[in-house]
């Protein structure tokens, strides 16, 4: 039989810009976290899972220098790369390890430094966001593409920029209160309506950033976690999805088929349904991404995604908490470290020791972790005992 | 010569290249697939249906509709100095989708999703290499040899 797989251990960086570190610096910090927070040694670790984008790094094959600089020579270790889903990539891979028997308990580091790039590389990169054989050549940005489902989205469903904003002012708001997020202010509509253009309807405010910043995650098979921890966070539940990466042949732009896939598979995996969902940490890499998200995801019907945001019930309190970390908008986007990230604050979360932002009682939390503009959608189910 | 696609090209190398240099002579064109007939545009060499890499290649409308679209304001390496720019993706009439340009045939304030829009094939006349792409125009419009939108 195979075996439940267990969260052990977690740690987590602030997320921000950090001219201080190189990545195996930072991915260090989030490891030694995560071991404490365990109780663990470090020999404990039979494997360790990097989820990262290798392209914003000079160190080419970076999962052998983080290994060696977290002392875990010489166990085995590799790198996941989906995007901005590789951090729910290499948790995913390390729960095969774990379900297949091969490993008994693996480090799963998200991790990412992104500010290291000068405008020129940055401005490079972004030209080859798409699908670079017949939509790069055109000129296409990663918010290019979210606005263009986004414009999609306000055609079809009469979707708002006020509920697109209320996402961005919502983010900011549990941003504020989150220690580990890159911005820690409250923002108001009007500010968020007032930033510049990015691409319309997109402007500055409905917008993630760039960010450097790592988290840990710890998974043990159940005989295992139980022996460590006497609390551990189960991952019950593990969906997993693609869709097409060129919007040439994706027939509906309102929604992210992968998401709404790897959701089915998580809930029937979990024996749960969307209702049953206390707490989630939903991919806000755009304003309008975390409407569709409530739609992809099933707390709400398709369509009414910026009512629910509208009717603020997507904040503690309302039907379905998302995103009281601050989620990407406020949080800070590290592309490799976000999905562990969000799996982190679930397990905060379902612990009861996310402090002011606690969602009381949570006992079943959600992550929805999206790679590109949707071709890898990663979907965890969280339960507590 | 596919590297003559797009006003910066990241695919020197591809099965259907022919594509550019159809493009170049005021075609647009997919593909058929000789085995069991599906269509495709762009064109695809590998057939997506049957999986035959025997294809020929079929010329098309250009007629579509506006799917959706953008205004790109901060733009990628490459295209600092157009933007900013209007991306359109149109739904054409013979199956399939473009990604490009909406071009000077259009008038800003009448864009709006569902109108009418043609595919048309187009050259950059002020480059030195040559450099071919689609624009998305009012429909009727033929190949107006003139510099992408401004």
């Amino acid at each position: 039989m195979t075996t439940r797989v267990g969260i052990v251990g977690i740690g987590h960086t602030p997320f921000g810009r950090r001219s201080d570190a190189t990545v195996q610096e930072i991915a260090f910090e989030a490891f030694r976290d995560a071991l404490a927070d365990a109780g663990i040694e470090r020999d404990a670790v039979d494997a360790s899972v990097i989820g990262s984008v290798p392209e914003y790094h000079k160190q080419r094959s970076m999962a052998g220098v983080i290994q060696e600089y977290l002392g875990l020579v010489p166990k085995p270790t590799w790198l996941t790369e989906v995007a901005c889903a590789s951090g729910s990539a290499a948790m995913r891979t390390a729960w095969l390890a774990i379900r297949g028997g091969v490993h008994d308990v693996v480090a799963v580091i998200g991790c990412q430094k992104m500010t290291e790039l000068d405008t020129a590389e940055i401005l490079a990169l972004m030209g080859r966001v798409g699908e670079v054989q017949w939509e790069s050549g055109f000129g296409t940005t990663f918010p290019g593409y979210y606005a263009l489902f986004a414009q999609r989205h306000m055609h079809e469903y009469g979707t708002t920029r006020e509920q697109m904003l209320d996402v961005a002012v919502k983010n900011h708001h549990y941003g504020a209160l989150n220690p580990l997020a890159m911005f820690r202010k409250e923002i108001t509509r009007a500010k968020a309506a007032a930033s510049e253009a990015v691409a319309p309807p997109f402007q500055v405010y409905d917008c993630c950033a760039n960010a450097d910043g790592a988290a840990c995650v710890i998974l043990a098979g159940e005989k295992t976690a139980r022996a460590i921890s006497d609390r551990p966070v189960w991952l019950s539940g593990m969906g997993c999805a693609t869709a097409s990466m060129s919007v040439l042949r994706r027939p509906q732009l309102t929604g992210l088929p992968s998401a709404e896939r790897a959701a089915a598979e998580a809930y029937a995996m979990a024996g749960i349904t969307a209702k049953d969902v206390q707490v989630a940490d939903v991919h806000d890499c755009f304003t309008i991404a975390e409407i569709m998200a409530y739609e992809d995801l099933g707390f709400c019907p398709r369509g009414e995604g910026g009512p629910f945001i509208e009717e603020r019930r997507s904040y503690i309190g309302g039907s379905t908490p998302v995103n009281v970390d601050g989620g990407l908008k406020a949080k800070g986007h590290p592309i490799g470290a976000t999905g562990v990230s969000m799996t982190h604050e679930i397990v905060k979360q379902l612990r009861g020791d996310a402090g002011e932002r606690q969602v009381p009682g949570a006992s079943v939390g959600l992550t929805h972790n999206v790679g590109g503009i949707g071709q890898y959608c990663f979907v965890q189910v969280l339960t507590r005992e | 010569m596919f590297k003559w696609f797009g006003l910066v090209s990241y695919t020197p190398h591809t099965k259907v290249a022919e594509f550019a240099e159809h493009l170049r002579e005021g075609r647009l064109v997919g593909s058929r697939c000789t085995a069991c007939g599906v269509t495709a545009f762009p064109p695809r060499a590998d057939c997506a249906a049957c999986m035959s890499p025997e294809f020929e290649y079929a010329e098309v409308s250009g007629r579509g509709t506006l799917h959706t679209f953008t205004t790109i304001v901060a733009a990628p390496a490459g295209f600092e100095h157009l933007a900013p720019y209007v991306l359109g993706l149109v739904d054409l009439e013979d199956g399939g989708r473009a990604l490009a340009w909406i071009g000077k045939t259009v008038k800003p304030e009448e864009i709006a999703i569902g109108m009418p829009l043609q595919v048309v094939p187009r050259m950059l006349e002020e480059s030195e290499a040559i450099r071919v792409y689609y624009s998305l125009e009012r429909p009727g419009t033929t190949w107006p040899r003139t510099p992408p939108p401004q």
